[in-house]
């Protein structure tokens, strides 16, 4: 199999799975026991805990492993909202954010919390100024992704987190995409509260952690146990916090020798699929993109439909069409870019791994085009257009 | 997902095409929920001699168009307009809960083009009733959680 949907989840890196292992097995005690079987996974977990902490170049005691980024999204934002409600009642966020973000923000809604979505470009790109512009004297949260799951913009975090500092307003971003493929600085960045996910680059999966600004309050979204400094009850997932600390660490070696390597085959696919399918578009921004993310519609043809051929020839690859998300509606996030249904249901999403070579490209590129010509031959929409057209 | 009948529909469809001196042609569906049928129909003394179709749409569209379009062959227009939806999606071995709004499409496909045969020919078909409009947005029904 050729898998091309490294956005979705990752497999284990064998370094991760070996460094996990014996937390398993021998190394079984619960952290909050004092023997020494139990004492030695407290620090295991430190150790994870200074590991993650550096690479976001934050302090250990800023770091709260949960459960994956849909918890820490849920946590930083409803956390925020409880605990700034008597401040006030307004929060920013994007029309593109994973549905993590945008239903706790509908959730937060329907609790009387007021919430500005902003718009993005044809790109889905949002401006600091824009969100500038959307603070109003009652804003206490501003939360924008990273880096979209879908399309790939990398959102211009840098210069948000000014506008947030420099507004005095929190700033959370869902840095689940991000995390592994880009470097981050938490001070640098200004930003105040940072989700992430242990199975998007290379770790497990039901493992994530918050990395929440010293000084910032939050209550427990999880009552209980004292674990994580009385933040975040239930006892540790201590292999997974290991494979996470672990994974990340190796993804932040040679990151720069990865990414060119990542981003030449991504080029490679883009201008592959450009020069061999005439009637599609790239999604998403040309340059401020992921390193590993191709998303392109093509006119005429459904997604879903185009992702069972591929699966067929052994490609893994997703789509934005609505027959892919369970609803009859397409991708939000291509509604947000401004593309019509038809386009956004004809989306497909090929996200690149550190283990993907030229040769799997280039059988991509070489089944693709008949795949596209086969939909489009029994589509009423390109019959309609060569109509039109002849 | 699918039963191994959709894969194989989908896959290896069949009657895909055009008509061109079609008796009756139907479109139902739209852009908007990312499905659109369109079914060709030759008739001859009240007999569906040929069927064709073109469809955008997902996999199990495009395996309801070709159960569809197989299943109407040689039937008369009576027979033909009792293929309920839930028939088709029986022939295909079920279809997953999230996608039988394809068999109903596949069905009203059919309608549509017997309703265009019947208007063209000034025939009242019993039981046949006029195809909703295609153009109108269809409801919001997300089926999400």
């Amino acid at each position: 199999m050729i898998y091309f949907d490294h956005a979705a989840t990752t497999p284990v890196k064998p370094e991760v799975l070996e460094a996990m292992l014996p937390y398993f097995s021998e190394k079984y005690g619960n952290a909050s026991s004092v023997y020494k079987l139990a004492q030695e996974n407290k620090k295991a977990i430190d150790n994870a805990r200074r590991v993650v902490a550096q690479l976001l170049g934050a302090q250990p005691n800023e770091i709260f492993f949960t459960s994956g980024g849909t918890e820490s999204d849920n946590w930083a934002l409803r956390g925020i909202a409880s605990s700034l409600k008597e401040k006030g009642n307004h929060l920013i966020t994007t029309k593109i954010e994973h549905h993590a973000v945008l239903h706790t923000c509908q959730y937060l809604e329907s609790q009387g919390f007021e919430v500005t979505y902003l718009d993005v470009d044809e790109n889905g790109l949002v401006t600091a100024e824009q969100v500038a512009k959307a603070i109003k004297t009652d804003t206490i949260l501003i939360s924008i992704i990273y880096a979209n799951n879908e399309i790939g913009t990398i959102m211009p975090i840098a210069e948000i987190g000014k506008v947030a500092k420099e507004h005095g307003v929190i700033f959370h971003t869902d840095a689940v995409q991000a995390v592994g493929q880009i470097p981050i600085d938490v001070n640098r960045q200004h930003i105040d509260l940072l989700s992430l996910s242990g199975h998007k680059f290379y770790g497990p999966k039901g493992i994530g952690a918050l990395y929440l600004r010293r000084g910032i309050k939050i209550p427990s979204l999880l009552h209980g146990g004292g674990q994580e400094r009385g933040r975040r009850a239930g006892t540790e997932n201590v292999p997974g916090i290991v494979g996470l600390a672990t994974a990340m660490d190796l993804a932040y070696q040679n990151l720069e020798r990865k990414n060119t390597k990542i981003k030449a085959l991504r080029d490679q696919l883009i201008n592959g699929i450009y020069k061999r399918i005439p009637f599609c578009r790239l999604n998403g921004h040309r340059e401020q993109r992921l390193p590993n993310n191709v998303n392109f519609s093509f006119d005429f043809i459904e997604g879903e439909s185009l992702l069972l051929l591929l699966d067929f020839e052994g490609i893994a690859a997703s789509s934005g069409s609505a027959c892919t998300s369970g609803s009859l509606d397409p991708s939000h996030v291509l509604l947000a870019l401004g593309l019509p249904h038809e386009q956004a249901h004809g989306s497909i999403r090929f996200t690149l791994g550190e283990d993907n070579t030229r040769e799997e490209v280039d059988l991509l590129l070489e089944k693709l085009p008949p795949f596209v010509q086969k939909l489009r031959a029994m589509s009423p929409l390109y019959e309609d257009f060569l109509r039109k057209h002849s | 997902m699918y039963s191994e009948k959709v894969i194989d529909c989908f896959m290896n469809p069949k009657n895909i095409g055009e008509i061109e001196d079609a008796d009756g042609v139907g479109t139902v569906g739209n852009p908007r929920c990312g499905d659109i049928m369109k079914i060709y129909l030759k008739i001859e003394d009240n007999i569906i001699t040929e069927a064709k179709f073109k469809t955008f749409g997902c996999g199990a569209a495009i395996a309801t168009s070709t159960m569809m379009t197989q299943m109407v062959q040689g039937k008369s227009i009576t027979e033909a307009l009792k293929i309920t939806d839930q028939a088709v999606a029986e022939a295909l071995d079920g279809l997953p809960p999230v996608k039988m709004h394809c068999s109903c499409l596949a069905e009203r496909a059919l309608q549509a083009a017997l309703w265009d045969y019947a208007q063209k020919n000034q025939l009242t078909i019993e039981g046949l009733k006029p195809p909703e409009s295609t153009t109108e947005e269809p409801e919001e029904k997300s089926i999400e959680e």
